[in-house]
């Protein structure tokens, strides 16, 4: 667990995944304003903010999405805005990606789906796909659904499909995107859990965005607020609760900000 | 945000003008960067055969009933109307050439274009537009997999391929429908209907037919996939995309069968 940082912005040593003064904006909407930021290896770093504060844009990014309108993300030492397309594509299969409401393909099984990038990137041999599927899917605590359908599936269910569809190429880095919203609590410390435990046993760097304050708490090693575009804080759990940033408390303590404050 | 003011006064009609034009080149470039990445995805591995089939069947086996009967019946209306017509100077003999002239040369391969934009073209945009929504197309990006490769290419290559099989039992059914009325309501000679039929009847008549159609099933296919794929706006947007697959699709296939006509006869 890296060493909480006293100067925001700082980079751990060997960064993951460095991000270097990213913007972004989608026609006269400004949504990122010069992201600087660092996530170290086998770190969990959890970006935190409110709607709107441009967190899904950024860990969109992450894995070459979306193409920044200026800056960087470096992965591992490959810089996804400067990398041919081949090199973006080979990449990516070294990332797992959860996505909001799970974005499974609702015309196929939950075994069709899970088995999906391993049968495009890994291997064809139907027994060692079935084994690989049911392997992930205990390691989401899910066993024996291979054959329901998306549809068949609850809200918390299918985030926790998502997630062994996600690490089926046992990916070294997982991206989670708004893992828990529109679940129950039970649900929300349950998919907690399952996030601490795929980070255990897989060893895998870990970038994910929520406005949980809860999961944040539960899984993370960092915790990033982002807010306007721009980072305004990054420390230890035990830190950003105890911050004095204004904005910081506001968004502990459930307050409306005062978007006029310095 | 000044320059997404509309601007009052006289020059108002130039600020929509410039709109327009600019919208209808971005979509034109969008249906020429499916289509080509599509033509170019077409060679790349992993081939996914057993896609490729599920679309032949969709869009092919699937639309075989529509087809047959809109040919049947237009064969039918055609013999109708120019037995009709050709009674008044007795050229009533060439009742069957006209029709299997019509049905091969235009009307079996622009009607199955027709009727197929609006069953599969229009199901191509919905699908893919849902799948835009609801995060999936990034999903598949995120798993290394590029969605014009998994999506479109055999979405279009079907359509392709299955276009002019479509054609071929356009002609036949519609020619069937011909002799049907000639024989059956107005006491035609059989033999010599079937004969004049195929009289006048050239190989090229068919085969460009059939040319026409795989162009129409690239055409409809691409217009299908790309108003899915770029699709914006929740379920609203999905609804519009397949409206406007449906109206592009056939506004693209009945201007291009006038040059393609122009170019193949």
């Amino acid at each position: 667990m890296p060493a909480a940082a006293s100067t925001p912005h700082a980079a751990p040593a060997g960064p993951m995944i460095s991000v270097i003064g990213l913007f972004k904006s989608f026609g006269a909407k400004q949504v990122l304003n010069g992201v600087d930021l660092a996530v170290g290896r086998g770190e969990s770093l959890v970006l935190v903010g409110g709607s709107g504060a441009g967190k899904s844009v950024f860990i969109k990014h992450l894995i070459g999405l979306i193409q920044p309108d200026e800056g960087h993300v470096v992965v591992d030492g490959v810089d996804l805005t400067l990398a041919p397309p081949e090199t973006v594509l080979a990449l990516r299969k070294r990332f797992g990606m959860s996505f909001q409401e799970g974005a499974l393909f609702d015309s196929k099984t939950v075994f069709d789906n899970i088995a999906f990038p391993i049968l495009r990137h890994r291997t064809r041999d139907r027994r060692q796909v079935a084994a690989r599927v049911r392997e992930c899917l205990e390691l989401v605590r899910m066993p024996g659904i291979e054959d329901k359908m998306p549809s068949e599936l609850s809200g918390g269910m299918r985030r926790r499909v998502g997630f062994a569809r996600a690490i089926a190429l046992e990916p070294e880095i997982l991206l989670f995107d708004e893992p828990t919203t529109g679940l129950d609590p039970i649900n929300t410390a349950a998919i907690g859990n399952v996030i601490n435990q795929l980070r255990t046993e897989l060893g895998v760097t870990a970038v994910t965005i929520t406005h949980d304050m809860s999961l944040a708490r539960k899984i993370a090693d960092r915790i990033a607020m982002l807010r306007r575009g721009r980072i305004l804080s990054i420390d230890t759990p035990e830190q950003f609760q105890r911050s004095d940033n204004w904005f910081v408390r506001a968004f502990l303590d459930g307050e409306v900000p005062e978007e006029d404050r310095p | 945000m000044k320059a997404d003011r509309p601007p009052a006064g006289p020059l108002a009609w130039l600020d929509h003008l410039g709109r327009g034009v600019i919208a209808a080149l971005d979509e034109l470039g969008r249906f020429f960067y499916i289509m080509s990445s599509s033509v170019l995805w077409s060679f790349r591995r992993p081939f996914d055969g057993a896609e490729l089939m599920r679309q032949m069947v969709r869009v092919g086996w699937d639309s075989i009933p529509v087809v047959f009967l809109t040919c049947l019946f237009t064969g039918m209306v055609l013999a109708l109307q120019t037995y009709r017509g050709f009674e008044r100077f007795h050229a009533e003999g060439f009742v069957g050439s006209v029709v299997a002239l019509s049905l091969t040369r235009e009307l079996a391969p622009v009607l199955t274009g027709l009727m197929v934009a609006g069953r599969v073209g229009s199901a191509m945009a919905a699908e893919l537009g849902t799948m835009r929504v609801t995060e999936q197309i990034d999903a598949l990006y995120a798993m290394a997999t590029e969605p014009i490769h998994y999506l479109v290419v055999p979405r279009v290559n079907a359509s392709i391929l299955m276009l002019p099989v479509l054609t071929v039992i356009g002609d036949a059914v519609g020619i069937i429908g011909g002799w049907l009325i000639a024989v059956g309501l107005f006491d035609a000679n059989s033999y010599l209907y079937v004969d004049r039929t195929f009289q006048f009847l050239e190989v090229n008549d068919v085969t460009s037919g059939l040319i026409k159609a795989a162009f129409f099933g690239l055409i409809l296919s691409v217009t299908g996939c790309a108003k899915g794929f770029y699709t914006a706006g929740g379920a609203e947007g999905v609804g519009r995309a397949t409206t406007s697959a449906v109206v592009t699709a056939c506004l693209y296939i009945l201007l291009s069968d006038f040059f393609l006509t122009k170019v193949l006869f």
